[in-house]
């Protein structure tokens, strides 16, 4: 039982062929277009990869930049079998190409929402990667003269600062680690000894933040030592300061806008499913239509054209039985193999 | 003798006008770019007028505005102009206005290059601007309760940030000002009431400087207060200590920035004049061209084309005698009622 089967006399082919044309040029750009937003993501994510305990997120920038070009490729096929469709001598050779045709460009177009709705299933993974990632940032803060940690004091100050954020959590992440360097101690004074002694580790915990988590929109000058002291600072009270650092946390505030970002690459990509799509169908109507024509001596006669000979279990069985039985067919020699050697025996 | 003779027929004059047409397309985006750029150097400006006290000129961006609108509009003209100047029909009601409109145009290059010699000296006013601006804005970083000055911190730390600059002149702007509000300073404590009485007055004066100041790529903690002072902080020698607080001033860091984009400005507008001139030029030569056809009726006869009609010291004194003669037509009047009036 056919699947949309749709009249074309001889004008609304020639329509159809038209606007299929523009319609895959449309189509060209908007796959340049993805390609583009997957690079843009890619750059965005790479940017901040020190912060970032696993790659795993990158899945989804690489996967735009796939569909991206595969979709370049498409469309231009797409372009000259709608321009080859309306000439009768030229349109034949087409006739072997089509099928597997039709199966990739379906697969890359369904991989095309498949990175959409990757995009909001993995933000479970970014969440726990940047956990990980900014927890070692802020343990290794101290040590600038570590090679190959040299650099985290800079990245974490300038992330800080960039995204109005402290700390992992929120800015009491800084009070369990300590981030003063050893170098810059004075070991012989009462009080260093004293913080030192006080933990199990022999670690200089303060209660204080780097200045990279001061908030510049705060009436008064910076505190950021002794935050949880009232008596240290005049007119002071840490339960209900706001505006002296910043109180959300670092993960909170690279999720959103990560999540903010690819929500804006989700949208648009999904528009350009939508017209793939209708290249897709549109190709497919034209193709079925112009094969009633072929062979015949008036071009101009009206033709039927649908999306899928069988009905859709029966297509979806025809295309993935030459698969199975690739897989399958070691199994079966084996199967004959045997059963010849039993019956040999029974008789 | 004509300046620059070209013999044309017909062949070459259509070529010349399809690209002097074609030119006057690139000389309108060219108008286009003029505009948005005077336009970018207007926004930026206005982002940054409260740290230059809301007292910089506007002048140039606003010049800079005009030129690329008349630019658009002159060369949009000139196109038009063009394309109908193969058709002799619709040609002949251009013709008349065709020499006045070169004149303009001559004129118009010429206040092109007065702008762009303007962005090249714009630098020294803006430099006296933002001293000052800056001198201020420090005044006022702690009155963050006073209406009207209460975003002047935010503003100053935002930028000392974003530039990588301390202070003025550099960071010991900062000890000569009180920048701590004295809502936040205990007057019953000895060291607060010891500074105040140190100097004349009574402010409270500190070797601090804000927490903007501080250089993230420094290895140690930023040491903001008693800068001055070696033993406060261990290991630390403020005579050599490089990282800590940004050396740089903010006077310097602001002036290069706007000087970079007025340089590029200037370049640029530089770039546009030279195209202005080209269109000019091939606009003169497609007027000449096709006002000294050898057959006026036939239209694929062969004419002449140049720059100046006569040499150019022969140009010069028409003009002279042309503004002497409107001269002496004044004061021929003037005689001939000096005479009535004797006479009666």
């Amino acid at each position: 039982m056919v699947v949309m089967k749709m009249k074309f006399p001889f004008q609304k082919r020639v329509k159809l062929a038209q606007g299929l044309w523009l319609l895959s040029w449309c189509a060209t750009v908007a796959g340049a277009t993805t390609f583009t937003l997957g690079c843009v993501l890619k750059t965005e994510l790479r940017r901040r990869a020190e912060v970032m305990d696993n790659a795993d997120i990158h899945i989804v920038p690489n996967t735009l930049m796939i569909v991206g070009l595969a979709s370049l490729g498409i469309n231009y096929f797409a372009s000259k079998i709608c321009q080859d469709a309306l000439d009768a001598g030229r349109f034949p050779r087409w006739k072997n190409f089509l099928k597997p045709y039709f199966a990739a460009s379906c697969f890359f177009t369904v991989l095309m929402l498949l990175a959409v709705i990757m995009s909001y299933a993995m933000k479970g993974s970014l969440e726990s990667s940047l956990k990980i990632g900014l927890r070692n940032g802020i343990r290794f803060y101290k040590d600038t003269d570590t090679p190959g940690r040299c650099f985290q004091k800079q990245n974490i100050d300038r992330l800080q600062m960039e995204f109005q954020c402290c700390g992992n959590n929120d800015f009491r992440d800084w009070f369990e680690v300590q981030w003063i360097s050893n170098r810059y101690l004075d070991f012989s004074s009462k009080e260093v000894k004293d913080r030192i002694k006080s933990n199990v580790d022999g670690r200089y915990l303060v209660d204080g933040v780097p200045f990279s988590c001061c908030n510049p929109s705060s009436p008064r000058p910076c505190i950021q030592y002794q935050l949880t002291n009232n008596s240290a600072h005049y007119n002071y009270e840490y339960q209900t300061e706001e505006l002296n650092i910043y109180l959300r946390g670092c993960r909170e505030a690279l999720v959103n806008y990560y999540m903010g970002l690819m929500n804006t690459i989700g949208a648009g990509v999904l528009s350009i499913f939508i017209l793939q799509g209708s290249v897709l169908v549109s190709l497919r109507f034209l193709q079925t239509a112009m094969e009633a024509v072929a062979g015949k001596e008036n071009t101009e006669i009206e033709t039927e054209g649908y999306l899928l000979e069988k009905g859709v279990k029966d297509t979806v069985m025809e295309y993935l039985n030459p698969v199975l039985k690739f897989f399958l067919l070691t199994n079966q020699v084996e199967e004959g193999a045997t059963t010849s050697g039993a019956t040999p025996a029974t008789t | 003798m004509a300046l620059m003779l070209v013999k044309f027929d017909l062949k070459k004059r259509v070529k010349l006008a399809q690209s002097v047409w074609f030119m006057y397309w690139f000389a309108v985006l060219a108008g286009v770019l003029v505009f948005s750029m005077g336009l970018f150097f207007k926004i930026e400006l206005r982002k940054r007028s409260e740290l230059m006290d809301n007292n910089e000129s506007h002048f140039l961006p606003n010049l800079l505005i005009l030129m690329g609108l008349i630019a658009c509009g002159i060369n949009a003209f000139g196109g038009k102009v063009c394309y109908d100047s193969l058709d002799p029909t619709k040609f002949a009601k251009w013709k008349p206005m065709l020499k006045s409109f070169l004149v303009f145009c001559v004129v118009f290059n010429a206040l092109l290059f007065v702008t762009a010699l303007l962005c090249f000296l714009m630098r020294i006013p803006l430099q006296f601007t933002l001293a000052e601006g800056l001198r201020n804005g420090m005044k006022y970083y702690k009155d963050t309760d006073t209406p009207g000055r209460c975003y002047m911190k935010r503003t100053l730390d935002l930028m000392q940030m974003e530039f990588r600059c301390c202070g003025n002149d550099n960071y010991r702007d900062w000890f000569e000002i009180q920048w701590v509000s004295n809502r936040y300073l205990d007057f019953s404590a000895k060291e607060v009431k010891d500074r105040i009485g140190s100097n004349v007055d009574g402010q409270y004066l500190m070797d601090g400087v804000p927490f903007s100041c501080c250089n993230p790529s420094s290895p140690r903690p930023c040491i903001q207060l008693q800068m001055t002072n070696n033993s406060a902080h261990y290991s630390y020698d403020h005579y050599t200590e490089e990282l800590n607080v940004w050396k740089r001033g903010c006077r310097d860091a602001l002036l290069s920035y706007y000087g970079g984009m007025m340089n590029t400005i200037g370049a640029l507008v530089i770039l546009v004049i030279m195209l202005e001139i080209a269109v000019t030029v091939g606009m003169q030569y497609v007027n000449s061209s096709l006002s000294t056809l050898a057959n006026p009726e036939d239209p694929e006869s062969e004419s002449e084309g140049w720059i100046l009609e006569k040499t150019v010291k022969e140009t010069f004194t028409d003009i002279m005698d042309k503004m002497k003669a409107m001269g002496k037509g004044g004061k021929v009047e003037e005689g001939g009622e000096a005479a009535v009036a004797t006479v009666s």
